[in-house]
């Protein structure tokens, strides 16, 4: 879908309220906007909410063969995937740009951060995998997948591992507690988006602002104030001591942010700890009229033997089917008449073949057809030598007599039996129309 | 009483006196939504059934590209990702089965050469996946206003190696069961729209299936409406 264009007079208001320092959703020039964190019932599984912009994140590790140059690390792997549901120009393919400038940071900042020291076992690492998805784009995606990064990896826990000597042995959850990851730090991103030529900086700009936005600035940075990444982008040019000034503002974010996710990850260990719930369900909001919740219903099937009896009585028997078999020479066999030539006449052919995939092989698998209409896969009736038609597509195909010809048809209903008729010697194959 | 529900809120209750080993009083876990909680998507919903949760969200009616339009109804596309890596061959399968009972039940026709694009994200996936992702495709197209000819229900039934029917089973109690059925039943007759099976079961045991997927429909259906009312009543 394309992307709606900004109208200019939407875009000049913003320009004006940015050059009287106010912005539309009433915050100031430094505020990041409400972040909202919760977890799911698997270790690693959270969302973060910065405003409307949301993102899922989940980390899973295996034990892998280590890369050939880094013998003795671990294998971070890092995917942010632009879901389609965040906005409606989020196609594949489309917005290349935009995703890849995101990868690239993203990656960035958390390879080089090295947040995570992975060790090596006997031979094999772990490689650890963190996917996030982006579920609704109101603006800032690089803060928001940063903290739901980092929030998913400090939450996850992995399977306990120990060595003996040349033997390795991966505890499954139930044998022993999985471990958490040693982070070293935690680099959060901090988004500066500039106006008129650097004159104006917004912190955490929503997703109207970038629109109007001339270039961004992103500084990733951890609580003890070390700068993993700085990346600008945009063309803006920066004065020096803009650029100090932002890191000095980072500074300070990162330092609330920081704090906000110790408290969210603290709060949710205590919860499991207690054995109170836990979970997405726990998090959404009971008074919220949107939301609704319904505790567990037990469901009389007492009578369903019944019922099932009744209807299994009560149906139809399927329909007879004429499976009539001539038997031509062994291993040739006919089955049904075949239908009438509906290509109207040539003087060459006679025979109609079947294989057309007329009901949609597709269809029959995923619903259940109680009527019995089985079309049977027809031969033309002639036992002469096929002749060609004039059609272009079709290819010739030989079987020998004694081969197995392949099934052509599934059917639903357990009826007709499983003998799949010998073809003729010679058979025309059209190709098959793709129904879809 | 609240500790032993903490993870896994559902209990069997054995009744039918032990008589017949199939049909014991099965359980539905809870349920749980939320609906218009993402800005972007005109209609969006999260459904959660026990642990299993999915966020859906529905863009449309909208611009069609022009090798995707169908002159004379709304082409409906679904798209399901995964949690942990990239889709493959079983969630387009997925969104296959999804797609063809949203496409007998929405009214495409009256938007035609339109598009209404379902998008569905797992969030957490802890058994009956395939019935919650039809139960939150439903929601976000009732939240997105496209015009229906009914609402819509997934129920997952799974049944063990001896004949015991488990209705909306855990990700657990699917590994280790025989036959694994899902049907999508719709809200004006509690007709069948589609089926998935995977396993090994009889006719008999089908049909019992079926049964038990319409009774516990008719919760689920109590419980959309349910939530509805409260979102558009006035008290």
């Amino acid at each position: 879908m394309k992307e709606t264009p900004l109208s200019n007079c939407e875009r000049r208001f913003l320009l004006r309220a940015i050059e009287e320092r106010k912005r539309l959703d009433g915050r100031q020039t430094y505020d990041y906007r409400n972040i909202r964190i919760s977890f799911g019932t698997d270790y690693g599984c959270c969302i973060v909410e910065l405003g409307k912009t949301r993102v899922l994140g989940q980390v899973s590790c295996e034990l892998v063969a280590p890369k050939l140059n880094r013998a003795t690390e671990g294998i971070l792997f890092f995917n942010l995937e632009l879901s389609q549901m965040a906005a409606p120009a989020f196609e594949p393919g489309r917005y290349l740009n935009l995703f890849l400038k995101l990868l690239y940071i993203s990656d960035v900042w958390l390879k080089i951060s090295k947040m995570i020291y992975l060790f090596k076992i006997h031979f094999q690492v772990w490689q650890i995998r963190v996917d996030l998805h982006l579920l609704n784009h109101d603006g800032n995606i690089i803060d928001a997948a940063s903290i739901a990064a980092v929030v998913a990896l400090c939450h996850f826990r992995r399977p306990d591992v120990s060595v003996q000597g040349d033997e390795v042995t991966l505890y499954t959850p139930e044998e022993r507690d999985p471990v958490p990851l040693s982070i070293h730090h935690m680099p959060i991103c901090v988004s500066f988006a500039f106006f008129q030529q650097g004159t104006y900086l917004l912190v955490d700009p929503n997703e109207r602002e970038e629109r109007v936005m001339d270039g961004l600035l992103v500084i990733a940075m951890n609580k003890h104030r070390e700068i993993c990444t700085i990346q600008s982008s945009g063309g803006i040019m920066l004065l020096k001591d803009q650029v100090l000034r932002c890191s000095k503002i980072a500074g300070v974010k990162v330092a609330e942010i920081t704090e906000l996710i110790q408290k969210a990850l603290e709060n949710d260990q205590k919860v499991r700890k207690e054995g109170g719930k836990f979970g997405f369900a726990e998090s959404i909001a009971n008074q919220r009229i949107t939301a609704f919740k319904m505790e567990k219903a037990t469901i009389d099937t007492s009578d369903v033997e019944e019922k099932a009896e009744e209807i299994i009585a009560e149906a139809e028997p399927p329909s007879e089917v004429v499976s009539k078999p001539v038997l031509w020479t062994p291993g040739t066999a006919q089955i049904g008449e075949g239908v009438e030539n509906s290509w109207g006449d040539l003087e060459d052919s006679e025979k109609e073949d079947d294989d057309e995939g007329g009901s949609d092989e597709a269809i029959l698998l995923d619903s259940i057809k109680m009527d019995t209409g089985i079309e049977v896969s027809d031969i033309g009736s002639q036992d002469a030598p096929i002749i060609l038609s004039d059609s272009e597509e079709e290819e010739m195909i030989i079987l020998e007599p004694d081969k197995n010809p392949k099934k052509i048809r599934t059917q639903t209903t357990s009826v007709k039996q499983e003998k799949a008729p010998n073809k003729k010697p010679v058979k025309r194959r059209k190709k098959k129309r793709a129904a879809n | 009483m609240e500790e032993e529900m903490h993870t896994d809120a559902k209990i069997r209750a054995e009744t039918g006196a032990g008589s017949s080993p199939r049909g014991p009083g099965c359980s539905l876990r809870h349920f749980a939504c939320e609906q218009n909680l993402l800005s972007r998507p005109d209609g969006s919903a999260s459904f959660l059934q026990g642990d299993t949760s999915v966020l859906a969200g529905v863009y449309g009616p909208a611009e069609v590209k022009v090798s995707k339009e169908i002159f004379n109804k709304a082409t409906l596309e679904v798209i399901l990702r995964p949690k942990i890596g990239l889709p493959g061959v079983a969630e387009k399968s997925r969104e296959r089965l999804i797609r063809n009972t949203c496409e007998a039940v929405v009214l495409g026709t009256l938007h035609p050469r339109t598009s209404i694009t379902v998008v569905l994200q797992v969030v957490s996936d802890a058994g009956s996946l395939l019935a919650c992702c039809l139960n939150a495709a439903c929601m976000a197209l009732v939240d997105a206003g496209v015009p229906m000819r009914a609402l819509f229900c997934g129920v997952t039934c799974a049944l063990d190696s001896d004949g015991t029917l488990v209705l909306d089973p855990t990700s657990k109690q699917e590994k280790e069961a025989r036959a694994v059925l899902t049907f999508a039943v719709d809200n004006v007759e509690r007709k069948l729209l589609m089926s998935s099976t995977k396993g090994l079961f009889s006719d008999a045991e089908l049909q019992q299936c079926l049964a038990a997927t319409q009774a516990a429909s008719q919760h689920v259906f109590r419980f959309y409406r349910e939530s509805l009312q409260r979102r558009y009543s006035k008290s």
